[in-house]
């Protein structure tokens, strides 16, 4: 029986037990899964893990705060370059993850600052601007850049006798687990209701206390600090970083994760960030057509279910909790 | 004067179109005042110069004898004045429940950290007072439900919940029954009331059905094309000759 009967149960992580026995299932399966799969596979999975924290900050800007960017190439970029230059430097992983997030976040705040008068498609160009520009810059730079070359960055070394790729899936994916778990509790606390709210009514929002300059600025700044995570993880996974990785392709890449998973929906993002990582390798052979699977998929799922993977999930476990009614 | 609200020699333009001109209003502490007029004749445009969505091209608001003009909506509704809107402005993806919790988010000791780590102290004291609104308003059976998915009489009611939340002085309502049947108008009626003597909250209220407003107001002003045309009470402002005027022509 659920029955809550107080309003600290009512706010738990978790809370029905049938949630918590669905969550460990899933973690054994992640803490299982180098053990049982191929090496290629693993690395797969660790792609689709720091693709996730990506996808989860841009979820955060587009799916609850509603504000449509697509200059995450740029944000990509400023936080891969960032961790890049910090690790040369010296820095430590973790340290150079951080500063690499924060460097994206700052850029988040000044790219923010057209949100504050610009609403949709109009929104959509200025941002995409911004993601042409680093672009530009980056390419055209080469203190930042390192040139022609690029940057190199020195791979993680294994602790605990892993090997490499084992290594490196388990720290990406405690790291996915620490973001998953913030995302939740930022989205369902006052902040995640200031979001929602700009996104459905801004100027009820406005007028129920909900500084709009504030809140608009502080998802962007979260969601670039996802963002510039993922770019620092990704340059991490590559070794070896160079601008032209970071194009106008990955913006969208990040965008179609967002509708296909789902909109405003943590699960959501992970399951848009494996599509978007699967797509390309099940069409391996005909690379030329992935851009025409996220188009046609975008409008099968914007046609059909416009909640994404994620509605679809709902709607499954609906059917099983209603069954034999239907 | 002890006025709570005081609007004095309001005007708003839109490009030519004169939307107020010269408009005063005073409202004082515990009254309530009902602002009437036709279509087009400026009372939302004056509920937006009040709370800071619109500019007022001259003239002043003051707010326990404090300007008001040039700050932020939000900063307003901290000082004190809360509205509900006549197109309702919902949150339509949230619960119920999340509506009014907007409404208490000025009262919320905000730290960003205890937002990432769960900590729910702040959430559970907003919410027992979100409770006694849910309670107040007969919103039990809805509380969690999605607002989009409620009738239109039960989002009146979380707008004016939501308002609520926020623990205003000042409460300005903007049309609360229209739309409503006729059962619907006598509960709204009789919570716009409570509401004054429950927690005391003086009421501005804009309002087309005469025979509510009549009963709730204590006093009364007459809007038409932006112009002041009458005050008094309501017996007085229905009787008026330019309000007549104004609703039925010459």
């Amino acid at each position: 029986m659920d029955l809550v009967e107080s309003y600290a149960q009512d706010l738990r992580f978790a809370r029905k037990s049938f949630t918590r026995a669905l969550l460990g299932l899933v973690l054994l399966a992640v803490v299982a899964f180098p053990w049982v799969a191929p090496d290629y596979m693993v690395f797969i999975a660790t792609l689709v893990a720091l693709y996730s924290i990506g996808v989860m900050g841009q979820n955060i800007l587009i799916g609850y705060t509603g504000q449509i960017s697509f200059g995450q190439a740029g944000f990509l970029a400023i936080g891969a370059f960032a961790f890049g230059h910090l690790r040369i430097w010296g820095a430590p992983f973790l340290l150079a993850l951080v500063g690499a997030g924060t460097v994206a976040a700052l850029a988040g705040i000044l790219v923010g600052f057209p949100s504050l008068r610009l609403k949709g498609p109009y929104l959509a160009i200025a941002t995409l601007g911004f993601g042409v520009a680093v672009y530009q810059i980056f390419v055209n730079w080469e203190v930042l850049s390192g040139g022609r070359s690029g940057l190199a960055i020195a791979k993680l070394k294994p602790m605990l006798g892993l090997s490499p790729v084992r290594y490196e899936y388990y720290v990406y994916v405690l790291l996915l687990a620490g973001f998953t778990l913030a995302t939740y509790n930022l989205v369902s606390s006052y902040v995640g209701r200031a979001f929602v709210a700009i996104r459905d009514a801004d100027i009820a929002a406005e007028v129920n206390g909900v500084n709009l300059t504030r809140y608009k600025l502080l998802s962007f700044a979260i969601s670039s600090f996802y963002t510039g995570v993922h770019g620092a993880l990704y340059a991490q996974v590559l070794g070896h970083i160079e601008p032209q990785i970071f194009n106008i392709l990955e913006s969208i890449t990040l965008f179609v994760a967002v509708i296909i998973g789902g909109v405003a929906s943590i699960e959501g993002s992970i399951l848009g960030a494996l599509f978007v990582i699967l797509v390309p390798k099940v069409f391996s052979n005909f690379r030329e057509m992935v851009p025409v699977v996220y188009g046609v998929t975008i409008l099968l799922v914007l046609i059909f279910e416009p909640l994404g993977l994620f509605g679809r999930w709902l709607k499954t476990r609906l059917y099983f909790q209603l069954w034999p009614f239907r | 004067m002890g006025d709570l609200l005081e609007v004095r020699d309001l005007s708003l333009n839109f490009g030519g179109i004169t939307a107020l001109q010269d408009v005063s209003v005073s409202v004082a502490e515990g009254e309530t005042l009902a602002v009437i007029g036709p279509n087009g004749s400026g009372k939302t445009s004056l509920f937006n110069c009040v709370t800071g969505i619109y500019r007022p091209t001259a003239g002043g608001v003051a707010f326990r004898s404090e300007s008001v003009l040039g700050r932020t909506p939000d900063a307003i509704t901290r000082l004190g004045i809360a509205r509900t809107f006549q197109n309702l402005r919902l949150f339509h993806n949230m619960s119920v429940l999340d509506n009014l919790m907007v409404g208490r988010h000025l009262h919320f000791r905000k730290n960003f950290l205890t937002a990432l780590l769960r900590a729910r102290g702040e959430e559970i004291r907003h919410r027992r007072r979100c409770e006694e609104i849910i309670e107040f308003l007969n919103l039990e059976p809805v509380r969690k439900s999605r607002v989009a998915d409620c009738p239109y009489g039960v989002q009146k009611r979380v707008e004016l919940g939501r308002a609520l939340a926020t623990e205003p002085r000042l409460l300005l309502l903007d049309e609360p029954v229209s739309g409503l049947t006729q059962e619907e108008k006598d509960e709204s009626a009789y919570w716009i009331h409570e509401i004054r003597g429950r927690f005391g909250i003086t009421v501005l209220l804009v309002e087309h059905d005469l025979r509510v407003a009549s009963r709730l107001a204590d006093r009364m002003v007459a809007l038409d094309h932006g112009v002041k045309i009458a005050e008094g009470t309501p017996a007085e402002v229905q009787r008026h000759p330019e309000v007549i005027k104004a609703y039925l022509g010459e």
